[in-house]
């Protein structure tokens, strides 16, 4: 049946820097890689060399910018995927069942052989991280890379999500949100790790740490060149032996 | 939300279909041999009509039977055992009329339950859903039972009854479109919420994630109709509702309720048409869309 679970102890889920996230879309890349040659149907792409190019993505990273109050805009990249929620609202409205959470780690999967392609779990999902694959006809989503955090088969350092293993600027961390220990809840709990639309109730296990706050200079210094290396007021060593000798002539 | 052809066909035909059933389980009219079985064929073929169309727009049509797996848990699953109770149920009444001119005791009523109940589990199937506030409302099923009554009555021919159900549709549309329309902002889901980052400023989208659409977008941010709304609400009003009810007051017999049969669909389809085309999903605010 496709009840929710009742909530697991083991929560598995990302922790995503949007202070850290450089908006490079190598997690895109990497995602669209590993779910294309691993779990279930490809992603597959339609008129991709074409006019009008289209393709399932597990991942999407949008661009935003903030204006506060006072200061300047800030750019912030967003890197959006399956949320994993604990009241996964995708869930029970599928009508075949296809559509489960995992009682043991909380994951939220696709039976790709139940699924009817309805999309009425897509419609469900506040979020938009769910999509039909055109050429598949079933459902596609994160699968937190289940066939990646289990597998024995790999070396232990790459036992983590394709996104998190790829991204250069360390702004994606896998672990057990349900564990208050964990290096990802500690990581939430000091940076104030936030919902996406707390109001739908959906009680989302991903968390985003909100970008820190920028430095605001008080005045400007009277001498901005005196910041620069190397000054040319009080050169010491070789340069400064070359710079008051070249001077005297 | 995208108005696809199949699903606008499917819950219209399936409405009427199923709302001409229970006029006819109920024994508001009791036909009897080839009559009952042009009445009860047509209402059959309506409502089959639907189901194959609704079976158009999925991906594994040829998986269709799980659906009627889940029903504890999904409306759409219900949705999918109840018509098939539904029209199981209504064959003995509707076999007893046809071949024996006799109307099974109870069973009508029973089946023309089951008829409105899948008209309700339809609704609900949309009702249900919180990120499309326009439909997550008491107004959603409201409309969709009483267009089914409403045809019905139409369909069976209780020109007094469509008389007056004629006017409460068209409060229920009015009421729909009117609370539908505040409903967005009385969720209070924002660009700021969707992201988080409302609490540091005012929030736009710099870039999309990809240069080109994708499914969320034809899916979900459905936004080509909605700057015409308020004159397609008025034809709906118009044809659905108003030129129905016209029709029955001024002319007599079988033309008026032909004409009236055919305004009252076409209006149905624009009024389900807008259902669809107006509904607002909370994914188009990450695309800086609603």
């Amino acid at each position: 049946m496709t009840a929710l679970p009742p909530p697991s102890a083991v929560k598995l889920g990302l922790v995503i820097d949007l202070d850290t996230c450089v908006g490079c879309h190598a997690c895109v890349v990497s995602c669209k890689g590993w779910n294309t040659e691993n779990y279930g149907a490809p992603l597959s792409d339609t008129d991709a060399y074409g006019a009008d190019p289209s393709g399932t993505f597990l991942n999407r990273v949008h661009s935003y910018e903030v204006t506060p109050d006072l200061g300047a805009p800030v750019t912030v990249h967003f890197p959006k995927s399956c949320l994993h929620c604990e009241d996964a609202p995708c869930v029970p409205v599928c009508p075949t069942g296809a559509s489960y959470k995992r009682a043991e780690d909380g994951i939220v999967l696709v039976n790709e052989d139940a699924c009817i392609g309805c999309g009425l779990c897509a419609w469900a999902c506040p979020y938009g991280a769910r999509e039909l694959d055109a050429m598949a006809g079933v459902m596609k989503k994160c699968t937190l890379c289940v066939d990646r955090i289990y597998n024995d088969n790999l070396p232990e350092e790459d036992r983590e999500p394709a996104c998190v293993r790829t991204c250069p600027a360390g702004a994606r961390h896998f672990g057990d949100l349900g564990d208050p220990d964990s290096d990802v809840s500690q990581l939430v709990l000091a940076r104030g790790g936030m919902d996406l639309m707390p109001e739908l109730g959906t009680r989302p296990v991903n968390k985003y740490l909100p970008p820190r706050p920028r430095d605001t200079l008080q005045e400007p210094p009277a001498n901005l060149a005196a910041l620069c290396e190397p000054t040319p007021q009080a050169l010491t060593g070789f340069l400064g032996w070359v710079d008051r000798t070249l001077s005297r002539f | 939300m995208h108005p696809a052809p199949s699903i606008i066909a499917f819950t219209t035909l399936s409405g009427l279909g199923l709302g001409l059933l229970a006029f006819l389980g109920f024994g508001v009219v009791v036909p009897r041999g080839l009559l009952a079985f042009l009445w009860f064929g047509l209402g059959y073929g309506l409502t089959l009509a639907g189901l194959a169309a609704s079976a158009l727009h999925l991906g594994h049509p040829e998986r269709a039977l799980r659906a009627f797996t889940q029903w504890s848990t999904s409306w759409l699953s219900r949705e999918a055992v109840l018509s098939a109770a539904a029209l199981l149920v209504m064959a003995p009444y509707a076999v007893g009329l046809v071949f024996w001119g006799h109307a099974l005791p109870g069973v009508g009523v029973v089946a023309a339950v089951l008829c409105l109940l899948t008209v309700l589990a339809t609704a609900m199937i949309y009702a249900q859903l919180r990120t499309v506030p326009r439909w997550n409302h008491w107004t959603t099923p409201l409309v969709f039972l009483t267009a089914a009554l409403t045809g019905g009555a139409l369909l069976s021919t209780q020109t007094l009854l469509a008389q007056m159900l004629l006017p409460w549709l068209a409060v229920a549309f009015a009421l729909h479109w009117m609370l539908g329309d505040r409903q967005f902002a009385r969720r209070g889901s924002t660009l700021g919420t969707a992201t988080g980052l409302g609490a540091l400023g005012s929030t736009r989208l710099l870039e999309p994630p990809h240069t080109g659409s994708n499914y969320l977008l034809k899916e979900m941010v459905y936004v080509v109709a909605r700057r015409h709304a308020l004159k397609l609400r008025a034809i709906a009003l118009v044809l659905a509702c108003i030129l129905p009810a016209l029709l029955l007051w001024t002319l007599p017999g079988w033309p008026a309720l032909t004409l009236a049969v055919i305004s009252h669909i076409l209006g149905l389809l624009t009024a389900r048409w807008l259902f669809f085309a107006e509904a607002e999903h909370t994914v188009g605010l990450y695309y800086g869309q609603r």
